[in-house]
């Protein structure tokens, strides 16, 4: 098909690594508003500078971790209910 | 317009009507059907119409308000990109199934009363394991079986529930139910398996990965919806459904996390979904029921637009492993995008439709003061971006590239996610047009600069812990498997049960047989010996022996007569 050999700008590795940096200046840019930004929240704790985002990731870095141990309980072979 | 005319017999009729027509007919009812029960719906004037006697009971069948039109709007539109979704195919089995299972639940949601509810979701339950069927594999076949089962049985406690009430005394109204009684206990419960509450919940996971590309779309916009639906109608403030609706949106993430089939994973993330507008029925605010019922509309567009592309990738690649797949962009850049967009929805981006509708939600749990709720409620925000917004487009279609080289998705394909990728940009660019569908008035303002920068800290932050785990290597990798979860307990446990009870049987029996044997045997032995040829009681006696015993008889008879 078309485009076999073809290569793909997220072929080369550096510039998913410039994509990966470019999400971290995002994230820092994103932080720093909260020290600008007035904001009005429903709960004190939500108003700290930087809740949301110490909470996306940290929420993340704990899912994955407890499902990759959950797997040790819960995984079993692709046919396991073929019998 | 009167309103007299029940809209859901346009498509039913149609299902009925379809498999004796050819295929160019099939496919211009298909789409012309919900568009006409569209324009019948516009027309008829809010109210109870179309009321009918049956069996001594007063039906209505057109109950016509804000919450049942809200449905009823995005229930057609979904059936009408569902069809255009399957324009390429000719399965009639699937078009009848599909026709009857939208005119069903639009039946549900404009039913006045519990037994015209009932009675719709029953066609409901059997027109959609038809479409589980529709794949026609072994595999199908058998979830389709355990589906259908799981239907039935809720829809027998809402009958049991129903029944129940009527004896209470409160006849068959289908408004405010509450939590007054055994009967609404019944009627929740049945509910409940159909909005999967948590353990209740498997059947989804099980049945709708097993569906054709087209079927599972399908599948995905109605069953779950109707039971918010009627939860919204029956249950709206029931304190319970907040805790419930809280660990719906919390535990399956974790499923979704580790597993492999993508329509699974999306199936989990369906779950989680649900779980939102759960909560949102639990509070019972104006605010919390219209985030409900918003989230319930966006969300059938959204995960239908996900279900689609991974539909369109199951054609063409003929899997949706995320083991098997990956760097899938560059054969299907337009499933991409659209599957891009869905993405972004469910996450709630700003623009995006699920922002403007979970964010009600989230809204409602504040201000009524949940803070534990509203922070698991935060975490399941996190990670439903990570598990529908990045897992399944990463996998799918970046990643490591599989290698696989196929077509893009066929032109019917495109066009459907290309409606729905515009509905949910529309919905989250212009909430002003879409909040004057919901049935209360809005006063809520979802982009304030304050909740933008909050979901957004929030969505790249998730996106940075997935990127930094990815290139850390500390993300479980696709791997072929299956994960258990309630399904095990009907697909292995009671089995397993069975098995044993059976096998106990057998031991217990043969134990108490090779017990009895001997003494049998004796008894046996002589009741042969005493009527065998020969045997005491087989011979002939001479006419001399009896008269003697006659005699004897008739002497014993005498004395003690005399005695």
């Amino acid at each position: 098909m078309k485009g076999n050999d073809k290569r793909y700008w997220l072929d080369d590795p550096g510039n998913v690594t410039g994509l990966y940096r470019g999400l971290w200046i995002l994230g820092i840019l994103l932080l720093l508003c909260d020290l600008f930004l007035h904001k009005h929240e429903d709960f004190d704790f939500a108003g700290w500078p930087f809740f949301y985002g110490f909470y996306g990731f940290l929420a993340c870095v704990a899912l994955v971790i407890t499902a990759k141990g959950l797997r040790r309980l819960l995984m079993r072979g692709e046919n396991y209910y073929d019998r | 317009m009167t309103g007299d005319f029940p809209v859901a017999l346009i498509l039913i009729a149609g299902g009925l009507l379809v498999p004796v027509l050819g295929l160019r007919m099939r496919a211009v009812l298909t789409l012309l059907l919900p568009v006409a029960a569209f324009v019948c719906v516009l027309a008829v004037p809010e109210g109870t119409h179309a009321q009918v006697e049956f069996l001594g009971a007063q039906l209505s069948l057109m109950r016509v308000d804000r919450l049942s039109l809200l449905f009823s709007y995005v229930f057609l539109l979904a059936t009408f990109l569902a069809a255009i979704y399957a324009l390429h195919e000719d399965d009639s089995m699937q078009q009848a199934a599909t026709l009857l299972y939208a005119g069903s639940a639009l039946g549900a949601v404009f039913a006045g009363d519990l037994l015209t509810l009932f009675i719709f979701l029953e066609i409901a339950a059997v027109s959609s394991a038809v479409l589980v069927w529709a794949r026609r594999t072994k595999e199908s076949f058998r979830a389709g079986m355990r589906y259908l089962a799981v239907q039935l049985a809720a829809g027998m406690l809402v009958l049991a529930g129903i029944a129940v009430r009527a004896a209470e005394g409160y006849g068959l109204a289908f408004d405010h139910i509450g939590l007054n009684g055994p009967g609404a206990w019944l009627i929740l419960l049945g509910l409940g398996i159909k909005c999967a509450f948590p353990l209740l919940h498997n059947w989804l996971q099980d049945a709708y990965p097993e569906a054709t590309a087209t079927g599972t779309v399908v599948l995905s916009a109605f069953t779950t919806k109707l039971g918010i639906y009627a939860l919204a109608r029956g249950f709206a403030g029931t304190e319970l459904l907040i805790y419930v609706g809280t660990a719906m949106a919390a535990f399956p993430i974790f499923y979704a996390v580790i597993e492999n089939d993508l329509r699974r994973v999306l199936a989990y993330s369906m779950n989680n979904q649900l779980g939102f507008m759960v909560v949102g029925v639990g509070i019972g605010s104006e605010l919390a029921l219209n985030g409900a019922v918003a989230h319930a509309f966006a969300d059938i567009l959204f995960k239908g637009l996900l279900f689609m592309s991974m539909g369109a990738v199951l054609l063409r690649a003929g899997t949706v492993k995320g083991s098997e797949l990956g760097g899938l962009y560059k054969s299907m850049p337009w499933t991409t995008g659209f599957c891009i967009v869905g993405a972004a929805s469910i996450s709630a981006f700003t623009l995006f439709s699920g922002l403007i509708t979970k964010s009600m939600i989230m809204s409602a749990a504040a201000g009524e003061g949940y803070i534990m709720v509203w922070q698991v409620l935060l975490f399941a925000s996190a990670g439903v971006f990570h598990h529908a917004g990045i897992k399944i487009p990463y996998f799918a279609f970046f990643s490591h590239d599989s290698g696989i080289r196929c077509k893009e998705a066929p032109p019917s394909m495109l066009i459907a996610m290309g409606g729905a990728a515009a509905l949910c940009i529309g919905i989250g660019c212009a909430p002003g047009l879409f909040y004057q569908l919901l049935p209360y008035a809005v006063t809520y303002a979802p982009y304030s600069p304050t909740h933008i920068l909050d979901q957004l800290q929030l969505l790249v932050f998730s996106a940075l812990a997935f990127a930094v785990l990815m290139r850390t290597g500390i993300y479980p990798p696709e791997l072929k498997s299956v994960n258990l979860d309630t399904d095990w307990t009907y697909r292995r446990l009671l089995p397993a049960i069975w098995g044993a009870m059976e096998r106990g049987y057998r031991y217990a029996a043969d134990a108490m047989w090779s017990m009895l044997q001997p003494p049998l045997r004796g008894i046996i032995r002589s009741i042969r010996t005493a009527h065998q040829p020969g045997g005491l009681m087989a011979k002939t006696w001479t006419t001399g022996g009896t008269a003697l015993w006659m005699m004897v008889l008739l002497l014993a008879y005498l004395i003690t007569y005399l005695a």
